[in-house]
């Protein structure tokens, strides 16, 4: 059977994205610059933009001169491999074999696809239709080789359909860069006087390959379908779903957990052997009056160990209302991780955090109180106290700078300094007592000042000069003065309690 | 039990052992299961003679009576030296609370790393037991702290049994000095602060001194001692008078 193949050509695909993220900068002219060499490029560009006369790899500032109210946006790497991931995934409804044509288009494999949307022609206008609407500008075409479909969709009038075997009429009337060639080959048919490709198709091979190499004639091969060209496919996941329908409604909370533990066994398996654990998973049943309940799991690692997934499903069942059954249980994971196989009879004997029951007695309390809960943390590089340390981002996290000991720090820190009443006869001494909770303390021993300065990017404020003093009791506390010191009275707090 | 503070240098290492293999043989009788751990592990020198065979039992219940916002922090520090000596192996910690003033960097000073911890603040008082429980059950963690205003006696047995199994260490900050009801935990520890001490003529603050207050032991002496924490461990405080008081409170307590 003929190979059919259809182009597809997004010319504006990261601007037409852009406009539907944000549909203010319709009809606007802006640029999306990357960073290359030191300069701003402009990597791709709205029409507007276009129409004044900005192109494609002109600098930033050369495109601002041209165009005053120009607005600038920055690229992210990789962001149009993910576009055209979504675009190419959509796109399977209309063929199983969907490629990606970086930087800007999709390649797909239509061979037996078009007669179920009539002739090819009304086939390639649903494609171009429905992706309008979507909100992408759109040029396709569809030939029997992918060179003629991606040389007709960028360089063709319009969108079209060439007939089986036309390649080298369609291709006659092009320019030399509808063959996807080299820059270097570009410029050399540029200087020779070859506008198009009917002034050297006919050309011998022989010659062709001493002027512009090898890849000329391999390409326009392609094209014309005497070599063939291999795509590569787009593989869609299939997602870690398991569904277990039931015959009698589940209304026992034994049920549900039978259920679950079936459901469990089978996406574990999985899992498992694609060397998969999962980080959540939400359990959905559908009722019979048509209600529809959600139990969700997190874990801290990802796991497919079936009885501590279990034990933390168990922790819901008590959330899942049954009422007059469940009809249908469906369970999935949303997120998954690759797991390292674990070696038990070496880790086992390890404790510390990346402990495997603890891992798991934390997923079972953030099952129950919510991960909110849970905090760890890792020293930050700040003198200010409040700001000394910061959560840690996962369970095993490890810090990077070593926790400061230099200076004594209270074992307990309030949340908020709370203001104290003090007497301090001389500047810059300690106080002799000071009022907290309407006690009084007199201070028989103190050590300080330590002044914490505050870190002006990031807040402003006044110094703190802090104390470390210890009353007649041997209480032990943290305070400070806010600012320096004033005859009119400084403004003292106090912190926190030592040990 | 009473030749315990005097005579150790005068009897020979063999007689000694035979001694203590005798009273091992006693507590055995009595039905009382020997203490995990080993004697004097945590240095807290006479302290820990208090206990049965002096061994200051890891894998069971302590709690700590807190009256004051400075009695917690004397507690947290008295606490983390235990931990320090817990956690040698590399092994992780949970502190469990409800309004946690603690601050994490200080720890450091005692020997704990900070980053071991795991902190869980909750917003009900009565999810810190469920969460406590279910904590001292996993055999990964070496201790867990929870802060509590309050505990019965039904609810720390449970949690007795819990350690007995997993020979997890538990320790409980009692914030509410009002309600002491009796509980199951092996010893109860008050700890307060006390004017620290420095070389004469030295100024600012010396090390934190406390007044460690073992009110209740089970199968011990209940006493009280002064100590110190410096350079790394703890430091019993000698006395100008010699010798530390014990107070022979009621042995009812197990």
């Amino acid at each position: 059977m003929q190979k059919r193949y259809a182009s597809i050509w997004f010319p504006y695909l990261i601007s037409n994205w852009l406009v539907l993220r944000r549909p203010a900068l319709k009809d606007t002219a802006f640029v999306i610059t990357s960073a290359e060499r030191g300069r701003a490029l402009v990597k791709a560009l709205s029409e507007p933009a276009r129409t004044q006369g900005v192109t494609e790899g002109m600098s930033l500032a050369d495109a601002k001169a041209i165009v005053p109210g120009l607005q600038v946006f920055s690229d992210k790497a990789g962001r149009e491999a993910r576009l055209l991931r979504a675009i190419g995934e959509w796109c399977i409804r209309y063929t199983p074999f969907v490629a990606l044509d970086l930087p800007d288009g999709l390649i797909l494999d239509t061979s037996g696809c078009p007669h179920l949307w009539g002739a090819e022609e009304d086939y390639l206008k649903e494609i171009v239709s429905r992706l309008k609407t979507l909100g992408y500008e759109v040029r396709a075409a569809i030939a029997d080789t992918i060179g003629t479909a991606w040389a007709v969709a960028r360089f063709g009038e319009e969108t079209r359909v060439i007939n089986s075997g036309e390649q080298a009429t369609a291709l006659l009337s092009l320019p030399p860069s509808a063959l996807r060639l080299e820059t270097v080959a570009l410029q050399r048919l540029q200087k020779l006087g070859l506008y198009q490709i009917s002034s050297f198709i006919h050309m011998p091979r022989a010659v062709l390959r001493r002027r512009f190499g090898a890849d000329l004639l391999l390409k326009l091969a392609r094209a014309l379908g005497q070599d063939e060209e291999r795509i590569q496919p787009l593989q869609i996941m299939p997602p870690y779903q398991e569904r277990l329908p039931c015959l009698e409604p589940i209304r026992t909370a034994i049920g549900i957990e039978i259920a679950i533990k079936k459901l469990l066994e089978a996406l574990c398996k999985r899992l498992q052997g694609e060397g998969k654990g999962l980080r959540t998973a939400v359990l959905t049943c559908y009722r019979i009056d048509g209600k529809v309940i959600q139990a969700e799991i997190g874990t801290n690692s990802p796991s497919h160990h079936i009885t501590h997934l279990f034990k933390l499903f168990l922790l819901k069942i008590p959330s899942i209302e049954p009422a007059l059954g469940i009809e249908l249980f469906v369970m999935e994971a949303p997120k998954t991780e690759d797991v390292s196989p674990l070696q038990e009879a070496l880790w086992i004997a390890n404790p510390g955090l990346d402990d495997q029951g603890v891992s798991e007695l934390l997923d079972r309390l953030a099952v129950k109180v919510g991960a909110q809960a849970i905090h760890r943390y890792l020293p930050d590089e700040h003198f200010w106290p409040e700001r000394s340390l910061k959560p840690a981002a996962s369970i095993q996290e490890k810090t990077t700078v070593p926790w400061k000991t230099s200076r004594p720090r209270p074992t307990q820190l309030l949340a908020m300094p709370v203001p104290i009443e003090v007497s301090a006869p001389i500047p810059d001494y300690p106080p002799m007592l000071f009022i907290y909770k309407g006690k009084r303390h007199m201070i028989k021993k103190a050590d300080g000042p330590e002044r914490i300065a505050q870190e002006w990017w990031l807040q402003q404020g006044e110094h703190r000069d802090y104390y470390y003093v210890e009353d007649e009791d041997g209480q032990r506390y943290w305070l400070f003065r806010s600012g320096h010191y004033s005859e009119q009275g400084s403004q003292w707090f106090i912190h926190g309690f030592f040990a | 039990m009473e030749g315990e503070m005097n005579g150790h240098s005068s009897i020979n290492n063999s007689q000694q052992d035979i001694i203590s293999q005798l009273r091992k043989d006693i507590l055995t009788l009595q039905g009382i299961k020997p203490a995990e751990g080993s004697a004097g592990a945590f240095g807290l020198g006479p302290a820990e003679l208090a206990f049965p065979n002096g061994v200051c039992p890891a894998g069971a219940i302590h709690e700590f009576l807190i009256a004051a916002p400075e009695h917690e922090a004397s507690s947290a520090g008295f606490l983390s030296g235990l931990l320090n000596v817990l956690m040698q192996s590399g092994s992780s910690c949970l502190w469990i609370s409800t309004s946690r003033t603690l601050f994490p960097p200080a720890l450091q000073a005692f020997g704990v790393e900070p980053d071991r911890i795991i902190f869980v603040d909750l917003q009900r008082e009565r999810d810190v037991l469920w969460v406590m429980e279910e904590a001292l059950k996993c055999e990964g963690l070496t201790a867990v702290v929870a802060e509590l205003r309050d505990i019965n006696f039904a609810q720390s047995r449970r949690l007795q049994l819990v350690v007995e199994k997993s020979k997890v260490t538990g320790f409980i900050l009692r914030a509410d000095p009002n309600k002491v009801s009796s509980t199951a935990c092996v010893a109860r520890w008050r700890i307060t602060p006390l004017p620290s001490e420095l070389e004469e003529g030295m100024p600012g603050v010396g090390f934190p001194r406390w007044n460690v207050e073992l009110l209740k032991v089970r199968n011990g002496n209940p006493g009280s001692w002064k100590m110190e924490w410096a350079e790394g461990r703890f430091k019993p405080v000698k006395e100008l008078n010699e010798g530390a008081v014990i107070v022979q409170l009621n042995r009812n307590a197990g």
